[in-house]
């Protein structure tokens, strides 16, 4: 088939040009040494001025994880990580704490512009383009963390006025110690996974969100993350804690440079929403993916889990992910409150020799409780997309329900896709249904649309965005449009 | 010489599992600009596949012959760029693209041949106005834009639906490959009024049917009788009465014999 040929041809043109986040910014950098030993987490600990016992918990951390193996039951593969080829802390060399955007680095702000990021509050209330329909549109608070650290945080009086605190989580452990001490590992223990124990013992910054009592956040809170060093890993650690009757929408944003090598991202999100709070968690995942051989990308192992401890709470995962070499992340809620809600929706986009493993798990405790997941894997080029996910309902859940739907979009005869539910229900009132369906695009498809004048690429966007849009209705409308084009991005050279 | 569409010495062929077949045996036909041809002819006698071949389809390997359309190498364009030259095609079997807006879709390819034919692109306003009187044209519900395409369309919804994508891609030459089929007499009209209704001097079409009856509606220039991959006769509008009365047999039998 000369179908073939093209794709290759059309693959190798585009090749590293097609991600466009791939620039690297020069700035003076604070570095720790390669590796990681007591030393250096004590150093990481004293650079960010944190507590005793902040320290305590972090020594412990790297003590449970040293006893620990990496795990290796994900459908992944990859060469064996050196964790002591690392930098563990890379910070941009300035004075510490900017009190104001001015005190900002020109040059990184120009970074995050680049990314199209509105860090200006100006920028943002003198309001970009607007979608069609759209008459205004409220504005977005933002967090920027910088490879190891967070550069700046908008809108902090606006949010400060309405009682809800947004801030980078190392400024948390100083400001806010008594909350953070109780919710820290409170949802993923230190020791809960290999991941998840590094990043408890080296994590240098990330968000930390709390939204009082009976509190509706007035904005969207937003963060962005950025690996920029060369040889370093990010850690970054997000709290949320939404308390009774309260509200809060989070979206968080990742790319990386293009580099040759393989970088390590292990963060770890922990969530807890008391009696009838609710808590909608978006993730556009765009770190760099590595060029077409399957040089260089992400390595992105994340812990994020969510715990509905209030009756009627409920926490919403939505995750567009279409980039990083190695995806291994199961955003997962603990529904342990009477008539708690848990969603998962999630799209899943791997081309070339991207690896994914994703998926969810819902535990069901309490009562009543509710889940829903939508998983659509979209694979191309010679990657492999997995869906594993756990429902669990335990003995006290009577009255449980549980809908899921996996569907597969496979592009090209070189690809694979692969769902792996798990179904564990100790409790014989609960409903749980499973639905999975694989497809391709069909020649007549394409054909279709390009008789009525659509290029193939858009013609690929265009059903693919079709096949997802269960799940991308769920995303902020600034984060759907922006998923959309990403999707095509992400797909472009894979058809021929 | 018409100018505007000139197949010559056509062939082509399909690689079907494994084995090649012919299908096309040199298809010569000339059709000018503003009039309506018909192709009428038994089953497997290559109508389908001619119209997929002039639209660009990949399975086909054209293995001699050419197509001028105004003047350009029509074969050596992508299915797009015959697209944005003017060609359209009406799908026997319009496919379902599963969460995908109709409107938007429609919008979408509008813009896309409009940029490529230098016009400004029409905003959702302008698009919106546009498409709803169209598809009230074409006694189509409402709520038709708001589906996604074709997905769960009933035979005739899925031919209205093409008639509108013909009618908002303003072409110059439309291929109706049995746009006929599966419609009740209501809807028949309806759609044969909506080719009717784009007849004019830069428009020309080649309606590809088994019934006299769409031809009674749209009463062609030309009929054109194919078989066995050629074009074996070709009349006026009253070759296709005959054929209506007395089945395909008799004229297959006469070009055998000639």
């Amino acid at each position: 088939m000369p179908a073939v040929t093209e794709t290759r041809e059309a693959v190798e043109k585009l090749g590293q040009s097609t991600y466009k986040w791939g620039f690297e910014t020069e700035i003076e950098m604070d570095m720790a040494p390669k590796g990681l030993n007591e030393d250096i987490i004590r150093l990481i600990s004293t650079r960010k001025e944190e507590p005793e016992w902040m320290l305590e918990w972090r020594l412990a951390a790297f003590a449970t994880w040293q006893a620990m193996r990496e795990p290796t039951w994900a459908k992944v593969s990859y060469p064996p990580i050196d964790y002591q080829d690392l930098h563990y802390y890379a910070a941009p060399r300035r004075k510490p704490g900017p009190k104001s955007l001015e005190e900002v680095d020109p040059e990184l702000l120009r970074t995050y512009e680049k990314l199209g990021i509105p860090l200006h509050e100006q920028a943002l209330l003198a309001g970009v383009e607007l979608p069609e329909g759209e008459t205004a549109r409220p504005p977005v608070a933002v967090d920027a963390v910088f490879d190891s650290v967070s550069v700046a945080t908008t809108f902090r009086k606006t949010l400060e006025e309405a009682g809800v605190i947004f801030c980078p989580i190392s400024e948390a452990v100083k400001d806010h110690p008594e909350l953070v001490r109780k919710y820290l590992g409170s949802v993923v223990p230190a020791g809960d996974n290999f991941f998840a124990a590094l990043n408890s013992a080296v994590f240098t910054d990330g968000s930390f969100v709390y939204v009082p009592k009976g509190v509706r956040c007035p904005m969207e809170l937003s963060t962005y993350f950025r690996i920029n060093a060369r040889n370093t890993g990010q850690f970054e650690r997000t709290l949320i804690v939404v308390e009774e009757g309260a509200s809060v929408s989070y979206l968080e944003g990742c790319t990386a440079p293009m580099r040759d090598e393989n970088q390590l991202h292990a963060a770890v999100v922990e969530l807890v929403a008391m009696d009838d709070a609710s808590i909608k968690y978006s993730t556009v995942q765009n770190w760099y993916p590595g060029d077409e051989e399957g040089r260089g990308g992400i390595y992105n192992f994340v812990t994020k889990r969510g715990a509905c401890r209030g009756a009627r709470s409920k926490i919403s995962w939505t995750q567009v992910e279409t980039g990083s070499a190695i995806t291994w992340k199961y955003p997962s809620c603990i529904l342990q409150g009477e008539g708690s809600v848990g969603e998962f929706y999630s799209v899943a986009v791997t081309n070339n020799c991207q690896q994914a493993d994703t998926g969810t798990k819902m535990i069901h405790i309490g009562r009543n409780t509710r889940s829903t997941i939508i998983a659509k894997t979209i694979s191309a080029g010679r990657s492999d997309s997995t869906y594993r996910g756990l429902v669990r309902v335990q003995p006290k859940a009577s009255g449980a329900r549980n809908f899921t739907q996996c569907d597969s979009l496979l592009i090209g005869d070189q690809c694979g896709a692969h769902t792996v539910p798990y179904i564990e229900s100790r409790n014989m009132a609960a409903r749980i249904e499973h639905e999975a369906t694989t497809s391709k695009i069909s020649e007549d498809q394409l054909f279709y649309c390009r008789q009525r004048g659509l290029s193939e690429e858009d013609a690929v966007g265009l059903i693919v965005n079709g096949f997802c849009r269960d799940v991308l209705k769920e995303l902020p409308m600034e984060f759907a449009v922006e998923a959309q084009k990403l999707l095509q991005i992400s797909l472009e050279g894979s058809v021929g | 010489m018409s100018q505007f569409l000139e197949i010559s010495g056509l062939k082509a062929r399909i690689d079907a599992d494994g084995q090649e077949k012919q299908i096309l045996r040199g298809v010569d036909l000339s059709i000018p600009p503003g009039e309506v041809h018909a192709i009428m002819g038994p089953n497997g006698c290559g109508k389908s596949t001619l119209s997929y071949v002039l639209a660009g389809r990949e399975d086909y390997e054209v293995t001699a012959g050419s197509v001028l359309f105004k003047g350009q190498d029509l074969l050596a364009m992508e299915p797009e760029e015959r697209a944005a030259a003017g060609l359209f095609l009406a799908f026997q079997a319009p496919v379902e693209l599963p969460g995908v807006n109709n409107a938007n879709f429609l919008r979408t390819a509008v813009n896309a041949v409009r940029r490529a034919r230098g016009q400004d692109e029409l905003d959702a306003v302008a698009f919106l106005k546009l498409a709803r009187t169209a598809a009230k044209e074409l006694s189509m519900a409402p709520d038709m834009l708001k589906r996604n395409v074709n997905v769960g369309f009933s035979g005739g919804e899925k031919k209205r639906n093409e008639v509108l994508q013909m009618t908002m891609l303003e072409p110059s030459f439309a291929i109706l490959d049995e746009t006929d089929s599966g419609l009740d007499v209501d809807a028949l009209r309806i759609v044969a009024e909506g080719v009717n209704r784009l007849r004019s001097p830069q428009f020309s079409a080649l309606v590809i049917t088994h019934h006299q009856k769409l031809l009674d509606y749209l009463v062609p220039d030309r009929i054109h009788v194919m078989a066995q991959g050629r074009i074996i006769l070709s009349g006026g509008p009253e070759l296709a009465r005959e054929i209506d009365r007395e089945g395909y047999t008799k004229f297959l039998a006469e070009a055998e014999a000639a």
